[in-house]
């Protein structure tokens, strides 16, 4: 499917791995931590405009609301930068999401698309069947000024899940466990293809969580071909035509992978890497002093109903902070209206407002030493939401839940 | 180009919150972001780095984000080149495209000792010599477009030349 896109890009019949294409793209992205640097390079081509307004997007989300005054003054460049080029899509506190929440939500994303984000988990809108991935500020900066973007035709890697999934197992649980048996370079540079029955039955916010996660096994990208769950996610989201490509029947993949997935018990990464994953009973009884659901992994609101399923009459335990961010400001909304939010307040969760804060140790829940977490996120490296000496576990929403009412790891069936 | 300079050895997997952690990501000058190059694992690393010094690691380094902040950080630091088994590719985009120089190179340098250890870097032929013993290691070479990029000295000087064109 990979190849297909960008050879259709490039205006070539047929390109194969390992062939370096330029191409024109559909969409390029930045955020409040990266956009600084690439519009400080965009500035070196002393242009007075960027090559398309409307194909520029901009979410100030990493540090926002603004944590202190350096951070404030980045989201400004991103403003000011909007305003002068006329950027149509950029999103302001208030209207904003984490940005791989917000974009297939606005309708920006669509099967088919060639989307580069100057963040490495642009690699979630594969699951619309979109070739899209993560790049630095230079190439945001050179493709804001002439629409295109070079890339190595990955080699693409086969990966599939025969279901069914048993309950509390979700998106989250398929991509920590995929991830701890390849490893955390087991698909370098690598596109990956997630099929099979389980992934068929999976909800597009179970796809978007599995494709966000690519990057974390040191994927280029990964993808679900599209297919009736999809179009009727797009339905009424995405009004441009698009025609969606899907791969052959002949394709050709580096290496195929399959997992019976019957009797998978959800999965916990390990601190200190995303691939040092077991099954939530190796991990029972380890103690918590802070749980997170959200960020651009599981911040979704079917992630949220999943929590709030669990804590619905309960309490956190009293030692445990857990802190609730819904991915963007539709999705509060939407929380709100189904009375989620009011499960998590009346369980004693705090909520926030979106933002990626505590994910990468910016704000909104930093860590103090020896504290340890379990978070719906994606990274768990040293030092990532805190303390060098603090540690990150990651699940999916459901073992969260359950963990902050216990005050450790627990399955989700112990709390109910 | 010919480098010299005194390793530093690092492992594989070395993260982009390893090289630069996210609480400094608040500034895009790169001799800010040296001062803090490294630290959550090397917590002296900022300080005992000299300028011309050459990072040597395992596989899948720069992995994790994509925040340029770390190319820039050890750029910043003036640190003369990486030589990886293996990078993380949003890394290496990143590193060209800065003009960081970096090598892949399969051979296992990880037995090098800091501050004993000298090598000689030939950029243009990926050749490696490691100085007191003489043994040669080959590098990957580059594909000639990324070659260009390189010799334009990065990506924006790439770009501007094809705006140049138009």
């Amino acid at each position: 499917m990979v190849e297909k896109i960008l050879a259709a890009k490039a205006g070539k019949d047929k390109v194969v791995p390992g062939d370096l294409v330029s191409v024109g793209i559909d969409l390029a992205l930045g955020n409040d931590i990266t956009a600084p640097v690439a519009i400080k390079e965009f500035e070196r081509f002393g242009l007075d405009r960027v090559f398309d307004p409307e194909k520029i997007v901009l979410v100030p989300d990493h540090f926002t609301p603004n944590k202190d005054i350096a951070a404030a003054e980045q989201a400004m460049v991103l403003r000011r930068f909007a305003e002068k080029y006329g950027i149509k899509h950029y999103y302001e506190v208030g209207r904003m999401g984490i940005e791989h929440a917000l974009l297939p939500e606005q309708g920006l994303v669509w099967p088919g698309a060639v989307i580069i984000g100057a963040d490495s988990h642009t690699c979630t809108y594969g699951a619309l069947g979109a070739f899209a991935t993560g790049v630095g500020s230079t190439d945001l900066a050179a493709a804001m000024a002439i629409g295109e973007a070079w890339f190595k035709v990955p080699a693409t890697m086969r990966f599939e899940y025969k279901g069914p999934l048993p309950q509390w197992v979700g998106g989250k649980d398929l991509i920590l466990f995929t991830i701890g048996q390849i490893g955390v370079d087991g698909a370098r540079y690598r596109a990956m293809e997630f099929a099979g029955t389980a992934v068929e039955k999976l909800s597009m916010d179970g796809r978007l969580t599995m494709a966000n996660m690519a990057i974390e096994a040191g994927g280029k990208c990964g993808y679900v071909q599209p297919d009736d769950i999809t179009f009727a996610y797009l339905k009424e989201k995405v009004s441009q035509p698009f025609e969606a490509v899907y791969s052959d029947d002949d394709a050709v993949y580096e290496q195929t992978f399959s997992f019976d997935v019957t009797n998978l018990e959800p999965q916990i990464a390990f601190p200190p890497s995303p691939d040092n994953v077991k099954p939530v009973t190796e991990a029972a009884g380890i103690e918590l002093q802070q749980v997170v659901i959200g960020s651009c992994t599981n911040g979704r609101i079917e992630d949220l109903r999943i929590a709030a399923a669990v804590l619905r009459g309960k309490k956190v335990h009293p030692r445990v902070r857990l802190l609730v961010i819904p991915a963007t400001q539709q999705i509060y909304r939407q929380a709100l209206e189904e009375g989620l939010l009011m499960t998590f307040i009346e369980a004693e969760a705090a909520v926030s407002t979106p933002t990626c804060g505590p994910c990468l140790g910016g704000h909104m829940g930093i860590l103090a030493r020896g504290e340890k977490a379990l978070a719906t996120t994606n990274r768990n490296f040293i030092g990532r939401m805190g303390h060098t000496e603090s540690e990150v576990y990651l699940s999916g929403p459901a073992v969260a839940a359950a963990s902050a009412i216990a005050g450790k790891i627990v399955h989700p069936e112990e709390v109910l | 180009m010919i480098l010299e300079g005194n390793v530093w050895v690092f492992g594989d997997n070395i993260d982009t919150d390893a090289i630069i952690a996210a609480r400094y990501l608040s500034t895009v000058e790169p001799r800010e972001l040296a001062r803090h190059l490294m630290e959550d694992i090397k917590p002296d690393f900022p300080k005992l780095v000299q300028p011309g010094d050459i990072l040597v690691a395992g596989n899948n380094f720069g992995c994790g984000s994509s925040r340029e902040h770390a190319p820039l950080a050890i750029k910043g630091a003036g640190i003369s080149c990486v030589i990886a088994r293996s990078f993380a590719r949003i890394f290496y985009r990143n590193a060209i495209n800065i003009g960081l120089p970096i090598l892949e190179c399969p051979a296992d340098l990880s037995a090098l000792l800091p501050g004993v250890d000298k090598l000689r870097v030939n950029l243009d032929h990926g050749l490696i010599v490691h100085l007191q013993s003489g043994q040669n290691y080959q590098a990957a070479p580059f594909p000639p477009f990324m070659q260009e990029i390189i010799s334009r000295g990065g990506l924006v000087e790439y770009v501007k030349s094809r705006l140049t064109l138009e």
